[in-house]
């Protein structure tokens, strides 16, 4: 496959889901108020005395973002089953890691949309300070995300193809992705305290190996994972 | 494609024969360990602080240690399954998770057991202890994932990539929780450990990565078993085509 | 035993479903510029060895080749000369109809030219819903749009699952025209069906998928659906 036809393999792929994405917004609004509610009851299993909450500030936006983040994935390839479109996808010839990348382009656009709108919510409920650290944080972000995308974009394309979906992906994901929260918290907390180029950036090389052991392990074997 | 033909054993004597064979088999395994435990317990003196308490660690290390190594065993036979496509490779993966899973459970439970008069607590966010407990369920997850599979060869190659993505992943865990937590003591090794227990503690290893060959073993026979019969009645479906 | 001429040849395909064999061992050869149609009742593995031919399933036993080229080791040679119409059309309900074809171009690398999109929908009776999104399409238009997708694939072999359902007649002569113009062009097709007038109008031998294998087909011999 010359890098043209991968080229425009992956964004077509990107741009469709994409798409679909924006016309149906089911997806999106779902996500978002899974988010936003997820915050709200960690609040309330934690408060009301915000000094607590202050604390666990990072690792309960982290949680947040993995847990309604997930739901994401699975819909992914829903969209092709339904439309009975999978077998098509695959009848392209060539390597099928066009595919995985236009997905994982899609979905990494759709989770870092969601903490686009998540992260201020949670600025505000539990009184962190955001703008200061503002590029630091980004950059976590970013970071975290990728590794997080990545790994349950691969997963989903096991877990959406059997019964019991909803209960796999979590299962198969969620231990993976041990190091990956312990290293985004770990980083978050850092920026967050005004320290981003202190011992936050251990945890920010930890995240980056992470991001580039998976995004090589997924992009060579997305080939065994789709196929029949 | 082939491989589904591969399994060619002799079915009709094979059973019996194997079966005392195995027998013997688990028999000497037990000896074996009951007389590492034996030599451990009867060679070690109490230890200053932990008192007897310390013997349970002739089983909680070489339980730890072999279950790393049944995780090597699910690594080498995932990678093998890509390779050669060969059915056997994907049997003994599935075989040694499953051993790795009991193992790995065995290493928490004792650890855990050690840890409540030791530390004063059931559970510690030690970084091996979590370490342990996040591979345990990254193996449960692997083992779902085959119960949920039905189709062989899809099973396989799925199964093989979950397989290897886990073992990748065991370095950064332990990296990440090292890390994030250091409470534990160094590491158990012979030549960590007062000379009075490392003989006791190499010769029960020996005798736990036995019990693991020998589980592994089992456990592949049986699937391979299974896999014999299905192809017999695969033959008489395709009225004697196969 | 591939030879030149043939378009499709398979031999010995078996597949089974956890233990249930659905294909027992089918022989079958199709000739270049010939139509095939398959009969078969319910469950008789139409469907299965059509996805066989496709790559999209291994075979458990057996071996096939398309023009040449290998089913199960050269699976690329394989689909980049076939088109597939099954059950499902492929169509993105949330895409418009030239999204939709503007989309299988992209995959194949072509460009996207508007022009060409909207000559390849008049062919299929969609000139004026090509900005419609195909969730608003009923079955007929969403398998006219399909059929408008494996035209822009150009195949040379094509595979159609019960082409017919859901169309008028105006939309059968579509599948007609297309069966005509891939043979034209030295390609060839294998259709299911369960309608025995258009398997002997349309294809130049039928054949039956009886007990997992492939038996010429007698007419008057009724195949219930």
């Amino acid at each position: 496959m010359t890098a043209r036809l991968a080229l425009s393999r992956v964004m077509a792929v990107a741009w469709k889901d994409l798409t679909t994405e924006r016309r149906s917004k089911a997806g999106f609004n779902g996500v978002v108020f899974m988010a936003a509610i997820t915050l709200l009851m960690f609040g309330f299993a934690l408060g009301p005395d915000p000094a607590p909450i202050r604390t666990a500030a990072a690792g309960l936006l982290w949680l947040t973002v993995l847990l309604s983040g997930v739901l994401a994935f699975n819909r992914s390839y829903e969209l092709e089953i339904e439309a009975g479109a999978l077998d098509a996808l695959l009848l392209y010839p060539g390597g099928r890691w066009p595919i995985f990348a236009g997905k994982l382009l899609a979905n990494l656009a759709f989770v870092l949309l969601v903490e686009a709108i998540t992260v201020p919510i949670a600025g505000v409920l539990y009184d962190l300070p955001l703008l200061t650290p503002l590029p630091g944080l980004v950059g976590v972000l970013f970071l975290g995300t990728v590794g997080f995308v990545t790994l349950g974009t691969y997963y989903a394309a096991m877990a959406s193809r059997v019964r019991a979906r909803e209960v796999l992906l979590p299962l198969l994901l969620f231990p993976m992705l041990v190091p990956l929260l312990v290293a985004a918290v770990g980083a978050t907390k850092a920026v967050l305290a005004g320290d981003p180029m202190g011992y936050g950036s251990a945890w920010i090389r930890l995240l980056a190996a992470f991001d580039i052991v998976f995004l090589a392990a997924t992009f060579m074997t997305f080939d065994y994972v789709i196929g029949e | 494609m082939t491989h589904t033909m591969e399994p060619r054993v002799s079915t009709a004597t094979a059973p019996r024969a194997k079966g005392s064979a195995t027998l013997i088999g688990a028999l000497i395994v037990l000896a074996l360990v009951a007389a590492a435990q034996a030599f451990g317990f009867l060679t070690s003196p109490p230890d200053r602080d932990m008192g007897h308490l310390q013997k349970i660690m002739y089983v909680h290390v070489p339980a730890a240690w072999n279950a790393f190594l049944a995780f090597v065993v699910v690594l080498a036979g995932s990678v093998m399954y890509l390779w050669k496509r060969e059915e056997k490779w994907d049997l003994l993966a599935a075989s040694a998770a499953e051993v790795a899973a009991v193992l790995t459970a065995l290493t928490i439970a004792l650890g855990s057991i050690w840890g409540r008069p030791t530390w004063g607590v059931w559970w510690t966010w030690d970084p091996r202890l979590t370490s342990t407990a996040i591979l345990l369920v990254i193996i449960v997850g692997y083992l779902a994932l085959r119960s949920f599979v039905d189709e062989p060869e899809r099973r396989a190659r799925w199964s093989a990539v979950v397989g290897i993505l886990g073992a990748l992943n065991v370095p950064i865990v332990y990296m990440s929780v090292r890390w994030w937590r250091t409470l534990h003591q160094p590491q158990s090794s012979p030549s960590t450990v007062d000379p009075a227990y490392a003989w006791g503690l190499r010769l029960n290893a020996i005798a736990f990565l036995l019990v693991m060959i020998w589980l592994v073993r089992a456990r592949y026979r049986a699937a391979r078993l299974e896999r014999i019969s299905e192809l017999a009645a695969e033959r008489e479906a395709l009225g004697g085509r196969g | 035993m591939s030879s030149a001429s043939s378009a499709v040849e398979l031999a010995g395909i078996a597949r089974r479903f956890g233990s249930r064999w659905v294909l027992k061992g089918a022989d079958l050869v199709v000739g270049s510029g010939e139509a095939v149609a398959i009969l078969g009742r319910n469950g008789s593995g139409k469907t299965t060895l059509l996805r066989i031919v496709a790559t999209l399933l291994r075979p458990s036993r057996g071996s096939g080749v398309v023009f040449g080229h290998d089913l199960a080791r050269e699976p690329d040679a394989v689909r980049s000369r076939i088109g597939l119409l099954g059950h499902t059309n492929a169509i993105y309900p949330d895409l418009t109809a030239a999204e939709n074809l503007g989309f299988t171009l992209r995959m194949l690398g072509r460009s996207v030219d508007p022009r060409a999109v909207e000559a390849t929908l008049i062919t299929v009776g969609l000139g004026a819903h090509a900005n419609t999104r195909a969730r608003g399409f009923s079955a007929g238009m969403q398998r006219r749009l399909a059929l408008a997708r494996l035209r822009a694939l150009e195949p040379q072999l094509l595979l159609l699952d019960e082409p017919y359902s859901s169309l008028d007649p105006e939309g059968v002569e579509l599948v007609t025209a297309l069966i005509a113009d891939t043979r034209r062009a030295g390609g060839a097709a294998i259709l299911i069906t369960h309608d025995v007038s258009r398997a002997t109008s349309i294809a130049d031998r039928v054949v039956m998928l009886d007990d997992g294998r492939i038996a010429p087909w007698t007419p008057g011999v009724l195949v219930a659906e």
